[in-house]
């Protein structure tokens, strides 16, 4: 097992070093002068020469990416050429916002999503599970922002039960992180219930025509017992799948939720720096996104082995 | 071993099923069952005999009150246990009888336990749902029941997993899972189809010892007449869910009344060999000189270990004869066959095709010797592609190799002509054939490039006597026009008896025995080929004839 952790750790890093000499190469082959691009439109001919020398700009490509690299390995990303503070300040800011959502959201969807599922695949082809893929579909089709903006406006608005907008971190104490996260969660976990009630209840059906179901009902077990102990664990490894790799995603943000309840989160951030053409914040956003999913991916394969013991590291 | 002829006559009746009926569900019903009546005494073993289709698994699962709900639904009869109806029960209170009054063991070992529970907790659950014992008691209990199905270090076991037991082992746990309460009846469903003979026999003398020691009755459900010969106090022979004769084991096996049952009992192969054949020509058209397939595993970083699937195989077969290899899963017969069809590289040793070395040729050196070798795989549900028609799927090896379509399509007709079955079948797809009538396709498939030799892989095991007995009559046929060479791979020494004239017996990899089938199969001289002769069930009995073997 952790010889298998090491060799999967090991294998990340090819993978981060073609995600940096793209992200390296990116600002070097735009067509036109880096630093021009870096600079903005009303650079000075010494500006543009400062950030030249700093850059190392005439030096050959390589010898540009080695230091670039041991920089970003330093934790010096640059600088955001918008608001000229520190790129890893800026993006530390924004994680925080983004993963307590990403969080929330995903325990959501995860309550409401695996027992909805189970009961459909249980229930299968009955009401209960036409009502089940039907909001599946709702949930799949129907545009975030229309999902966003009428929950706000019954909860917020019509009931003022909820502040509309903003966002208080948890050290802020749960009470006021929750009322304001709880809506852009519920809005961002109605796609996620749909894509994981649906997978659940296609791994559920799969496990519930399985023999060893059979051996449990000749052995007197209840159905409460067949669904959640002997069908659920086996149906497990898929549904991890999905709910890591929908994790992964929200991490690395969110654009049109953020946007609708106002949070400072890694979405808005990247929609902001590719609009201002903040390339400094936008590299590190890469590479950060990057690197969430391979982490997550790796979590997800390791969470194999404790549902089903046959895979082993 | 002879037949059972035990007097149960003054022992309670346990089960008394009567006049069921079971239909499938929704708007047109249909009949699966047509009034099916039984009955089990204490301590007696009834075997509900037929082939696949002929209700025998509804008659155990609506026993159990396991019909799949949507599919399936009894329609009149009564099943009694030990005189009360369990048709008249709730759910609930049928769920409580379960495993309590009543219990099932499976066909398939390998997929009837939950991979992801150690087998210990799924054979204490039983006593979670049904008793109220204490942990230690409940540790205990278990325990011992592991220790009566003759399970070895007891302890690991009980937290092993599934996947680290072996299929025999399983099947133990299944049994003890459905005995520990001690149930007065106990189902069991093709329990020892799946398993090697040797295994088979020690699963069959289990049930019978359990059997004994508890009083328990057992309806046996089975396709395999030799099996029945074994273990029936009285059998049941079914057919289109009808119940077509009953009676005590030595009445059916000596005079059967119904003209089924004498089909059924004609169609058992004997285990008595037919003699060689004589080898007219003596030139081989393939040999194998010290063959085998060594498969290495492990990575850069991990450990390397090999496992040596097959070695040092030779034999030499000539046109018109039939060569078997007989062994246990894993003992390397069908690496063996996968070899000599090169779908797989040997790692030593040579395959002489014609005289030609084949081991090691390149695949575009391969294609024009692979017409001279065709394959017939064993399951006939998954060896013909299910969105092609018969047609694509025949005529796609000749195309390749350059027969025009008109020419194509005149020899599937004609071999289908052979194979029995009718010209409009090219047109069908494969879901609309039987299982016999799907393997007679792939016979005919496997033909159509004129072949030399002919590799059996298990051909016959997936399918019911009476087809089994058609398809080894159609090869011995076409083995007599065409002159063809067989390879022919099987666990079940009846069939090896039947139609090969030399036998090649392996174990783990190795051949331990090999020589005319008459020899090895009536005078074996290795141990382990007597002991798979000895396991073959119902050896002792002749089935064609009637009446015990004399040896």
């Amino acid at each position: 097992m952790l010889s298998y952790i090491f060799k999967r750790v090991l294998s990340v890093v090819p993978v981060l070093f073609l995600v940096s000499v793209f992200v390296f190469l990116m600002l070097r082959l735009t067509p036109g002068d880096p630093a021009a691009i870096l600079a903005g439109d009303n650079a000075t001919p010494e500006t543009l020469q400062r950030i030249r020398d700093a850059m190392g700009l005439n030096e050959p490509l390589l010898t540009q990416y080695v230091k670039w690299i041991a920089g970003i390995l330093r934790g010096d990303f640059g600088t955001s050429l918008i608001s000229g503070v520190e790129v890893l300040d800026l993006v530390a800011k924004r994680v925080g916002p983004s993963i307590s959502l990403a969080v929330l959201t995903i325990i959501i969807a995860v309550l409401v999503a695996i027992p909805m599922g189970v009961i459909a695949a249980w229930k299968h082809r009955s009401w209960v599970d036409y009502l089940v893929m039907s909001f599946s579909v709702l949930g799949f089709s129907v545009p975030v922002f229309l999902v966003g903006y009428v929950l706000l406006l019954v909860f917020s608005v019509k009931l003022g039960w909820l502040p509309p907008q903003g966002f208080k971190p948890l050290s802020a104490g749960i009470a006021p992180f929750l009322e304001r996260a709880i809506l852009p969660a519920l809005t961002l976990a109605s796609i996620y219930i749909a894509l994981i009630a649906r997978m659940t209840r296609a791994a559920m059906l799969d496990v519930l025509n399985e023999d060893y179901i059979r051996t449990a009902r000749a052995k007197g077990v209840g159905e409460r017992r067949i669904l959640f102990v002997h069908a659920l664990k086996n149906a497990a490894v898929p549904i991890a799948t999905i709910v890591g790799a929908g994790f992964a995603l929200l991490i690395s943000g969110v654009v049109v939720t953020e946007t609708i309840f106002n949070i400072p989160g890694i979405g808005r951030l990247t929609v902001d720096a590719v609009l201002a053409r903040d390339y400094p914040v936008i590299q590190a956003l890469i590479l950060l996104t990057a690197s969430v999913y391979v982490a997550i991916n790796l979590l997800i394969d390791l969470s194999y082995s404790l549902f089903d013991p046959r895979i082993r590291y | 071993m002879e037949l059972r002829a035990r007097d149960l006559s003054h022992e309670p009746v346990i089960v008394q099923i009567e006049d069921l009926v079971v239909e499938t569900a929704g708007k047109t019903r249909f009949p699966v069952l047509k009034g099916v009546s039984l009955n089990i005494r204490r301590g007696e073993t009834v075997c509900l005999v037929g082939e696949s289709g002929s209700g025998k698994s509804v008659t155990s699962l609506a026993t159990m009150g396991l019909l799949p709900k949507d599919a399936l639904v009894v329609r009149s009869g009564t099943i009694r246990l030990k005189g009360e109806n369990l048709l008249a029960l709730s759910p609930s209170a049928m769920k409580d009888r379960r495993a309590r009054d009543l219990a099932m063991i499976f066909q398939e070992p390998m997929t009837a336990l939950n991979p992801v529970m150690k087998v210990g907790a799924q054979i204490t659950e039983v006593l979670d749902l049904h008793s109220r014992m204490g942990t230690a008691e409940k540790r205990a209990r278990v325990i011992d029941i592991m220790e009566q199905v003759h399970l070895p270090d007891v302890q690991r076991i009980y937290d092993s997993y599934p996947h680290q037991l072996s299929g025999g082992q399983r099947q133990r746990i299944m049994i003890a899972m459905a005995l520990i309460l001690e149930p007065a009846l106990l189902i069991a469903d093709e329990p020892t189809t799946a398993l090697d003979v040797t295994t088979q026999k020690q699963i069959l003398s289990l049930i019978a010892e359990l059997q004994e020691k508890h009083g328990t009755a057992v309806l046996f459900i089975t396709h395999d007449m030799g099996v029945v010969a074994e273990i029936a106090d009285r059998v049941c022979v079914m057919r289109h869910g009808e119940i077509l004769e009953s009676g005590p084991i030595r009445e059916v096996l000596e005079q059967p009344k119904h003209v089924y049952t004498r089909a059924l009992l004609g169609s058992v192969p004997s285990l008595v060999p037919r003699e060689a054949r004589d080898d007219a020509s003596g030139a081989s058209v393939i040999a194998a000189r010290n063959l085998g397939k060594t498969y290495h595993t492990g990575s850069f970083l991990g450990k390397k270990s090999q496992v040596r699937a097959s070695f040092g195989v030779n034999f030499d077969l000539s046109p018109g004869r039939t060569l078997g290899i007989v062994g246990e899963s894993g003992s390397g017969k069908t690496t063996v066959a996968r070899s000599i069809m090169r779908l797989i590289e040997p790692t030593e040793g040579q395959i002489l095709l014609d005289g030609d070395d084949i081991a090691h040729l390149s695949p575009s050196a391969m294609k024009p010797k692979r017409k001279k070798l065709q394959v017939v795989f064993q399951d006939p549900f998954r060896s013909l592609n299910p969105r092609w028609t018969i047609a694509r799927s025949m005529t796609e090896g000749p195309l390749n190799y350059g027969m025009s379509r008109a020419d194509a399509l005149a020899e599937a007709k004609r071999l289908l002509k052979i194979v029995s079955l009718p010209e409009d079948a090219l047109g069908r797809y494969p879901h609309q054939f039987s299982g016999g009538q799907r393997q007679r396709i792939a016979i005919a498939r496997a033909v159509m490039l004129k072949p030399d030799v002919l590799v059996a892989d298990e051909a016959v095991s997936a399918l019911d006597v009476s087809v089994q007995a058609q398809v080894l009559d159609l090869l011995a046929e076409l083995q007599r026009q065409t002159g063809i060479a067989i390879i022919f791979i099987t666990h079940d020494l009846r069939v090896a008896a039947q139609i090969c004239d030399e036998v090649l017996v392996m174990k783990r990899g190795e051949v331990v025995e090999q020589g005319p089938a008459s020899r090895v199969l009536h005078q074996p001289q290795h141990d382990y080929t007597r002991a798979l002769i000895d396991a073959a069930p119902g050896r002792f009995w002749d089935f064609a004839a009637g009446k015990p073997l004399v040896a």
